[in-house]
C-alpha cells in the first residue's frame, strides 16, 4: 500500500490507499454464486517506533482500493521517523507500506 | 516504613499509571461480531454500544449533497469532544456499519475515508466518549449511480 505523511505545526497528515479488491457478499454471489467469496480489509492500523497511531475496523462497504487520510498529534515524532501500515483481510491475507515522514 | 513495602508501593502505583497510559489496539470485528451483521443502524449501534442513548453534538460530517458514483463517496468526519472510538453507519446498504476507529492518545479525531452506497441514504457516525456518553451526526444524501451491486 501506499503510505504518504507530513509533518506540519505539530500535526502529522497521513494519506494512505490499499490496493484492495474489497469484494461485498452481494458481488461475489453475484459473479461467483457464492457469498463466501467475499473478501474485503477488515483491519488496518498505522505505527510509528512502535506506537499505535491509527486503527480501524472494517467492512466491506469502503470503496474498492481504499483511501484512508487522517491525523496525529507530532509532537513526539520527527521528520524521517517511518510510518508502517498494515492490513488484514477477510481471508488472512495481510499487506504492509511504509512512508517517511516529510 | 520499612523498605520492602515502600518498593512495593511504588512498583503498584506504578503499575497503576502504566495502565491507562498504554493503548492497546482493539479489532472490533472479533469484540463485537453481532454489530457488523445488523442489517439496521439503530440494531448495529446498539451492539455495538450497548445503547441507543444518544447526544447530537460534537460530530461533524461532510459529504457531497449528490454522490455521482456510489462505489466511491468521499465522507469527512470529525469530533471534536474526547473519544475512545468511532464508528460509521449507513443505511443504503444490505448491512450497517461500515468502520469502527479505535482511538489512541495520539490521534486527532478528524478522517476522511471513502465508502460504497447502493442507492441514497443517510450516514451516521457515532463517537463514544471518553466520558462513556455516546455523541451523534447524521447526514442524508443522494446517490446517482449505486456502488454495491458492481
Amino acid at each position: 500500500m501506499k503510505v504518504k505523511a507530513k509533518l506540519k505545526n505539530g500535526v502529522v497528515k497521513v494519506k494512505a490507499m490499499a490496493k484492495h479488491g474489497m469484494t461485498t457478499y452481494n458481488q461475489a454471489e453475484k459473479k461467483t454464486g457464492n457469498k463466501d467469496n467475499a473478501n474485503f480489509i477488515t483491519h488496518i492500523s498505522a505505527t510509528i517506533n512502535g506506537e499505535t497511531v491509527f486503527d480501524l475496523s472494517t467492512s466491506q462497504f469502503l470503496s474498492k482500493n481504499p483511501i484512508f487520510k487522517f491525523k496525529f498529534k507530532g509532537d513526539s515524532f520527527k521528520k524521517g521517523d517511518k510510518l508502517e501500515m498494515a492490513w488484514t483481510d477477510r481471508k488472512g491475507k495481510t499487506g504492509k507500506g511504509k512512508g517517511k515522514i516529510k | 516504613m520499612e523498605r520492602r513495602q515502600f518498593l512495593s508501593l511504588a512498583l503498584g502505583s506504578l503499575a497503576l499509571v502504566a495502565v491507562p497510559a498504554s493503548v492497546r489496539a482493539e479489532d472490533y470485528r472479533k469484540l463485537k461480531p453481532t454489530a457488523w451483521t445488523a442489517k439496521t443502524v439503530d440494531e448495529a449501534i446498539k451492539n455495538l454500544y450497548g445503547s441507543l442513548d444518544m447526544k447530537t453534538e460534537g460530530v461533524s460530517i461532510k459529504t457531497p449533497d449528490v454522490a455521482s458514483n456510489g462505489g466511491a463517496i468521499p465522507v469527512d468526519y470529525k469530533v471534536t469532544v474526547p473519544v475512545k472510538s468511532v464508528a460509521v453507519f449507513q443505511d443504503a446498504n444490505p448491512e450497517a456499519t461500515v468502520c469502527v476507529n479505535t482511538v489512541g492518545k495520539y490521534e486527532i479525531t478528524e478522517y476522511s475515508i471513502k465508502i460504497k452506497m447502493a442507492k441514497s441514504g443517510t450516514i451516521t457516525v457515532v463517537a463514544e466518549g471518553q466520558d462513556g456518553k455516546l455523541y451523534v451526526a447524521k447526514r442524508t444524501l443522494k446517490v446517482a449511480l449505486g456502488g454495491c451491486e458492481g
